[in-house]
């Protein structure tokens, strides 16, 4: 510390206000990554219930880490999209829907026209989602209730374009994306493609939310929208982008789903997608109000469902016992946390 | 102090202490208030007052040590419903009814008569016996939604009387009141005093504590300071024990003032239709113009029509001697328009974010690189500036916003203001919820800014801040600007050469 300590100053002041602000940081640091310690202590408690009842840590392995990114992987991209909107305090029920269209476009285009479908899809994407921010933004109604409508609406548009028929595609153009593997190490440590795409969306979403101009409005207009307006911060535009970007993301979701099934069926794909991305960020720590949270918080909480139904399944639990410890565990992780933060403010 | 000694006091509060985190809002203050009597609490904003009050109220939990006895009783307030059963009502600034239910169901709120779990009506006709009492003009079965404040306070007494309360705390009941609705509640203050209620009146004004008070008791800056009884309460003695020293020193005007400067901002017959009828002033460059009025009179939404945050009807603004006509705030600013909003919380800061995001926010657009990327060395230079230029206390760039003080809160949003550079400066209520220290260092600001040829509008209730700052005054009355003290007008600017054309009362016409 400095030298301010001479007898009878008022030094104190200072100093315990510097106190404060590495507490203040570290409040910040818990809330984002609060949950990567539940995230590991689950972990081992898999693998450690895995060898006592299999008798063999299947759970921990390179091979079933890879499986389990990779089954992280669209989940977390979805949840990257819906911490830009539940950041501005609001929320994007359609994520799954326009996940399914975009997976149904993208396969059609891609018959006729190849690797065009990859962008066909993820323009089919941006499309809903900039309907979407435009219904909340300029005629200003409620998140809950334009993403609520197009839940149905767009599952019924990607019923629609593929006759409500599942459309196969053996030869897909794009199917690498969901089938190749970065190799780091031959024969040890390779990265799907799809954790690859999840890992840059979520470090591009950190870029944007923390290092622009319109990251520092996402969060003002999230922390308080009339203060926002009134530094004349163009608040519509914000919500049009956070709403355009859930879309796009839940575009490229849909190609990673495509990629990885050869398929797509308007009416199953991506069934209450959205649940589980909005789980992930709140697990993640983000305020169901707006204006605080982090995208790392978010791909811990992806990671922890998808450990969650990993090992559920490599522990042989029934499919109806997984939902129900899904959802406890889900609750619980949040009381969890809250209880943790209001302790750590008393303190 | 001559309270009757021989009387025991209704209420006694002794060592009451609060704070909250490492901020004291309360140190060791005592109150003594007697059946029959209004005992009216002064002291500037951020003194305690409300805080001693919510104590009172049960809704803040003193610190330990601390005591309250009613009737000579040691009282155990602990929550809002302890401190209703022990006969303390409070009748708070921002009225607590719930507007969509009617009179008789909102004197019943939380305590209806039941049979079962249905509600009795029939049991609750001492409600409308109460109201024809206190003189109402309007029946019980009136949606709330219907009144107006005067009769809704009217509304919330009746509740009182009727929980049988002994205890009234009016928080600055007049503030939103007409002269003649004002009139009728000291009426009824008289009549309350007289069934043998004790009344805790809170207020700024200093012409209401001759009309009413059998005994003043002062706080500053959360301490107790004093109590005056009778002959005692003079109103030189009041200010000094509110400010604790000579006022003169308080307020700084070292700028030339009104001499100076070209105008830079002249509006004219400006409307919203509403609320503003009728703005017309011209600010001139280096000067510090004041804004009064009554609480509603329209000074916060002339300011927010002039910065484009409400859609204007008629009138114009010239900027610099050029009509502008914004869109929106995004294109006042631009265009060299700052405004400080009087509701920091809530229209102001974004509590969540750090000073540094704060400080930046209106200027990271400009500050940034390659088509939005953060220029976050020149934003922390900024906010470095900043806490040394207005001393604002914190820990550092990072600390978070929510945690500071008022007063510093109220720099964080001033230096987001000056960041950009504004030519005209409207700051609305400038020191409202700020303590002592930091209310003298922004009068500091104010004056610098007016010195470096800044055209500044200041709003403020307080008329000593306005008659202390600024060069000249413009009152509003019901959404028009009426007049003008200072200046050339040949009005000199006095609390009541404002208060005369605010209320339309000539003075010699007034009994106080």
């Amino acid at each position: 510390m400095s030298g301010a300590m001479s007898p009878g100053s008022p030094a104190p002041a200072p100093i315990a206000a510097a106190d404060d602000a590495r507490r203040q940081k570290m409040r910040g640091v818990m809330r984002s990554f609060g949950m990567l310690p539940v995230l590991i202590v689950l972990g081992i408690l898999i693998q450690l219930a895995c060898i006592h009842f299999t008798g063999e840590g299947r759970f921990l392995t390179a091979q079933n880490l890879s499986i389990m990114a990779q089954q992280a992987s669209i989940n977390t991209v979805l949840a990257a999209g819906m911490t830009f909107v539940i950041l501005t305090g609001g929320i994007d029920l359609s994520v799954g829907s326009i996940l399914a269209a975009a997976a149904m476009v993208g396969m059609i285009v891609s018959k006729e026209a190849g690797l065009v479908g990859v962008p066909a899809a993820m323009l089919t994407g941006l499309l809903f989602g900039v309907i979407n921010g435009a219904l909340i933004a300029y005629i200003r109604l409620p998140p809950f209730i334009v993403t609520l409508g197009s839940l149905t609406a767009v599952r019924g548009f990607a019923r629609l374009v593929g006759n409500d028929l599942t459309v196969f595609d053996p030869q897909l153009s794009f199917a690498f994306v969901g089938n190749s593997s970065l190799t780091i190490i031959p024969g040890v440590v390779s990265i799907p493609c799809l954790a690859l795409i999840a890992f840059l969306v979520v470090v591009m979403s950190w870029l944007i939310l923390r290092r622009t101009v319109l990251g520092t409005h996402i969060y003002a207009v999230g922390g308080n929208e009339s203060a926002a307006r009134l530094a004349g911060i163009n608040v519509a535009g914000v919500l049009l982008f956070v709403y355009g970007a859930s879309g796009l993301l839940a575009g490229v979701g849909g190609v990673m789903q495509a990629a990885r099934l050869y398929a797509a069926n308007g009416l199953q794909l991506g069934q209450s997608y959205e649940l589980d991305a909005i789980a992930a960020v709140i697990l993640g720590g983000t305020s169901f109000v707006g204006g605080v949270g982090s995208i790392w918080g978010t791909l811990i909480g992806a990671l922890m469902i998808a450990v969650l139904g990993n090992g559920l399944i490599l522990l042989g639990v029934s499919d109806v016992w997984q939902y129900i410890v899904k959802g406890a565990v889900i609750i619980g992780a949040v009381a969890l946390d809250r209880y943790r933060l209001t302790g750590a403010a008393r303190t | 102090m001559a309270p009757p000694a021989d009387r025991q006091p209704l209420l006694e509060m002794r060592y009451v202490s609060k704070t909250f985190g490492a901020i004291r809002a309360l140190k060791d203050v005592q109150l003594t208030a007697y059946g029959g009597q209004v005992h009216v609490l002064m002291g500037e904003n951020g003194a305690g007052k409300s805080t001693l009050m919510k104590v009172l109220a049960g809704a803040n939990l003193p610190d330990p040590g601390g005591e309250i006895r009613i009737d000579g009783k040691p009282a155990a307030i602990v929550d809002p419903s302890s401190a209703k059963s022990a006969g303390v009502a409070i009748i708070y600034q921002e009225l607590s009814l719930a507007p969509n239910l009617t009179v008789l169901e909102n004197i019943y709120l939380g305590r209806e008569a039941r049979r079962g779990p249905m509600i009795d009506r029939r049991r609750m006709s001492s409600g409308s016996e109460i109201l024809a009492r206190l003189g109402a003009t309007f029946g019980p079965n009136t949606l709330v939604a219907d009144l107006s404040i005067a009769e809704r306070q009217l509304v919330e007494i009746a509740r009182a009387i009727d929980a049988k309360s002994r205890i009234l705390v009016m928080d600055e009941p007049t503030t939103a009141l007409s002269d003649r609705e004002t009139r009728r509640l000291f009426q009824l203050i008289a009549r309350l005093k007289a069934e043998g209620l004790a009344i805790i009146y809170i207020t700024h004004r200093m012409a209401e504590v001759y009309e009413l008070a059998d005994c003043v008791t002062v706080l500053r800056d959360g301490r107790y300071i004093g109590s005056l009884a009778g002959e005692e309460i003079k109103p030189e003695t009041i200010v000094q024990m509110m400010v604790g020293r000579d006022l003169s020193s308080f307020y700084k005007k070292a700028h030339s003032g009104f001499s100076a400067g070209k105008p830079m901002l002249e509006v004219s017959d400006l409307s919203d239709g509403r609320r503003v009828k009728r703005g017309t002033f011209r600010l001139h460059e280096g000067e510090v113009l004041g804004l009064a009025g009554l609480v509603g009179a329209g000074r916060t939404e002339l300011a927010r029509l002039i910065y484009a945050a409400g859609p204007r009807v008629a009138g114009t603004v010239k900027l610099g001697g050029r009509d502008v006509r914004h869109r929106g705030p995004r294109e006042a600013r631009e265009s060299g328009l700052a405004y400080l909003t009087e509701d920091r919380k809530g229209h102001g800061l974004f509590l969540d974010m750090t000073v540094s995001e704060n400080i930046n926010l209106q200027v990271c657009g400009k500050d940034a690189r390659w088509g939005g990327w953060l220029n976050l060395r020149r934003a922390r230079q900024r906010t470095l500036n900043a806490i040394r230029s207005l001393a604002i206390r914190v820990s550092g760039p990072d600390a978070q916003v929510g945690a500071l003080s008022g007063g510093n809160q109220q720099k964080v949003l001033l230096s987001r203001l000056l960041e950009t550079q504004p030519k005209v400066l409207m700051l609305d209520e400038p020191t409202r919820g700020v303590d002592i220290g930091a209310k003298s260092e922004i009068y500091r600001i104010i004056d610098d800014l007016a010195r470096a040829g800044v055209a500044i509008l200041v709003i403020s209730s307080e008329l000593p801040e306005i008659v202390g700052i600024c060069d000249r005054v413009v009152v509003m009355r019901e959404g028009v600007t009426v007049g003008e003290v200072g200046g050339r007008s040949g009005t000199p600017i006095t609390e009541q050469s404002i208060m005369a054309l605010a209320t339309g009362v000539e003075l010699s016409q007034d009994e106080i």
